[in-house]
């Protein structure tokens, strides 16, 4: 923690100049350094703090550790995921066939969140559903992030009227519900489930653009990025290794928080029935089943999968603002 | 002032005029029947800015498409729906500010307390809750378990016959303005977050204000203003929760028929519903500025 509160400071001095410098060959280096070494004798140097700073990884580990938050949203990821994946190795049912004489069973010996109106068990079918949501979530999310990044740095590094044209078309995009969008995207082509990656990405990028683009307006002014120009520096070169590098922490934050928005919508979608498509199961789907028999009242075919949505995405959600705390204590 | 309300005027057409372009490039991406529906016969031939432009002057003059499924024009069946979403949104939104304001400006004031944790947590959860599964929950405990409420919203037409029908209306309004009180509730608190720290606080109480005369007086009417434009920019997000709680209780409001519509494949609805829905975001997002700008003084002052 002190080693995180250490660096920042003297990154903030001169981080970028330090790694320019280090590519550039010793000349500068050397003078600074002979200038610097015998006064300052034992003291490691800034741009010796800087090399000898933790990888942006652990730095981001240190922070999640850090943030009770943080630690308890990415447990709860953990464990869901490896309910999914690792839980139906362990935890064997038939997801294929239809067994209606034990149709509708609640919970109970051999069935402990009892069984769908198929027959199936509710707790294999609910790891098997994960899968599919996690990973539609985890892909479109990351999708959203990167697209959003992309187009957010790109205008806020242009500004001008290219700036203001890109920010519009985020602005009209935004206009119309997410949820909207997409079925309108569905009412003319029926997407298989990893087109559906494309289409849940292609709908929720653009809170990212507008994110990332006030970040770089901030960015593009500072001194370093200045330093860059004035040796030559490409705007290409800027943008990619200046801005985007300074920018991550706040992407990453938002990766979390698409990621959360993404198992949310495409949970909707397949509730509305036109997610992802039997034979394959979410647990929008589920739900959408159960809501078809509901004055039935089988409440543990709605309220298992929805924990399981809620515990996700809220564990998301929880993982993003305890990364923004601990990146915002950093800055 | 007027300058200011000139640009952003001009800034709401372009976002307009692209929403329609959106609309429009979607439209070319349908299938042949679809787009002759809704571009009209004999257009597939011309040049992409002719098809535009002929078809937004059809838009203009109120010709939205014709639904060959429901064989209605998309026109009358938005009229026929949107009383009903409107009544369902109207109510659930200023139910959700009446809770969300106090709950924010109490978690402010008491911040880091014990009630400031349990309202945040409840947000959170709320935030996480879908609103199918919210609604879903109700229905089974309010209508099917205990039979005080309808499971199935209101079918009565019309603004008024939907707001009388309470016994059906109170599930669906209840399940949409949880939802957007956690919208709402967490951006009432950080609003009030930043009014206490601002300097007129620490003025009124160096004049000896009590905390009631600093909330009420200070705080909370300097929250209000950014309420205005809270509401307006969540116009996309209401209406689509309005869309999901339509769904689920089967309101034949604008979300159920655009639902159906994508069912059916019933693109000229599709498209025609979203066109208007985006353009009323726009409109009310470029009202809540306008609103913002009339209201707070400093914004009013230094526009001049």
């Amino acid at each position: 923690m002190t080693m995180d509160q250490l660096t920042p400071e003297s990154a903030d001095e001169s981080p970028v100049p330090g790694a320019v410098v280090a590519r550039q060959g010793s000349p500068v280096r050397g003078s600074r350094g002979r200038h610097a070494g015998p006064a300052a004798a034992g003291l490691p140097s800034a741009a010796e703090l800087w090399a000898a700073r933790p990888s942006w990884g652990r730095r981001s580990f240190a922070a999640i550790r850090a943030n009770p938050l943080a630690s308890a949203g990415a447990g709860i990821i953990v464990a869901m995921a490896a309910f999914c994946f690792i839980g139906p190795l362990l935890y064997h049912t038939d997801q294929l066939h239809v067994f209606l004489s034990r149709a509708n069973l609640s919970p109970g010996a051999g069935h402990p969140l009892g069984t769908d109106g198929d027959g199936n068990d509710e707790l294999g079918r609910l790891m098997i559903g994960g899968r599919i949501s996690l990973e539609v979530g985890a892909a479109s999310g990351l999708l959203a992030a990167i697209v959003g990044s992309l187009w957010g740095a790109a205008a806020g590094y242009a500004g001008g009227v290219a700036d203001a044209v890109m920010m519009r078309v985020v602005d009209a995009g935004i206009a119309i519900p997410t949820v909207v969008l997409l079925l309108v995207m569905v009412s003319i082509v029926r997407p298989s489930t990893w087109v559906l990656v494309l289409f849940i990405a292609a709908t929720s990028w653009l809170s990212t653009a507008r994110l990332v683009r006030a970040e770089a307006i901030t960015l593009r002014v500072r001194e370093y990025v200045q330093a860059v120009r004035v040796m030559g520096g490409s705007g290409m070169r800027v943008v990619v290794r200046h801005i985007a590098p300074n920018a991550l922490g706040t992407i990453a934050v938002n990766v979390s928080f698409q990621i959360a928005n993404a198992i949310l919508v495409l949970a909707t979608l397949s509730y509305l029935n036109l997610g992802v498509q039997f034979p394959s199961v979410d647990w929008g789907q589920m739900i959408y089943l159960a809501v078809q028999a509901i004055d039935n009242g089988y409440w543990w075919q709605i309220v298992a999968p929805g924990t399981a949505i809620m515990l996700v995405v809220v564990a998301f959600t929880m993982l993003g603002d305890g990364l923004r705390d601990g990146i915002g204590q950093d800055v | 002032m007027t300058a200011y309300l000139a640009r952003r005027a001009l800034q709401a057409i372009v976002v307009v005029v692209l929403v329609t372009l959106i609309v429009f490039l979607l439209v070319r991406l349908a299938p042949g029947g679809a787009r002759a529906a809704v571009l009209g016969s004999g257009q597939s031939g011309s040049p992409f800015l002719l098809q535009y432009l002929s078809w937004l002057g059809r838009v203009a003059h109120g010709d939205l498409g014709f639904s060959l499924i429901r064989n209605q024009s998309v026109g009358s069946l938005l009229a026929a729906s949107l009383p009903r979403t409107l009544a369902l949104t109207v109510t659930s939104t200023v139910i959700a500010l009446a809770v969300a304001i106090p709950a924010g400006i109490l978690q402010a004031a008491r911040r880091g307390s014990a009630a400031d944790h349990v309202l945040r947590g409840l947000t959170l959860v709320f935030y996480g809750l879908p609103s199918f599964v919210l609604g879903s929950v109700l229905i089974l405990f309010f209508a099917v378990d205990r039979h005080y409420f309808g499971a199935e919203g209101p079918q009565a037409a019309g603004f008024t016959g939907v707001i009388a029908d309470w016994h059906d209306l109170t599930l669906p309004v209840l399940t949409l303005s949880l939802m957007t009180i956690a919208i709402f509730a967490r951006y009432m608190r950080s609003a009030a977050v930043d009014s206490l720290a601002q300097d007129y606080v620490e003025a009124a109480r160096a004049r000896g204000a009590g905390d009631r005369r600093v909330l009420i007086r200070h705080v909370l009417r300097n929250s209000l203003i950014p309420v205005v434009t809270l509401v307006g920019l969540s116009v996309p997000q209401i209406v689509g929760g309005a869309l999901i709680v339509e769904s689920l209780f089967n309101i034949q409001g604008v979300g159920w028929e655009i639902w159906q519509a994508a069912l059916g494949h019933d693109v000229a609805v599709t498209l025609g519903f979203s066109l208007v829905i985006g353009v009323a975001a726009v409109v009310g997002s470029l009202m809540a500025d306008i609103g913002y700008a009339l209201l707070d003084p400093r914004v009013r002052h230094s526009l001049t």
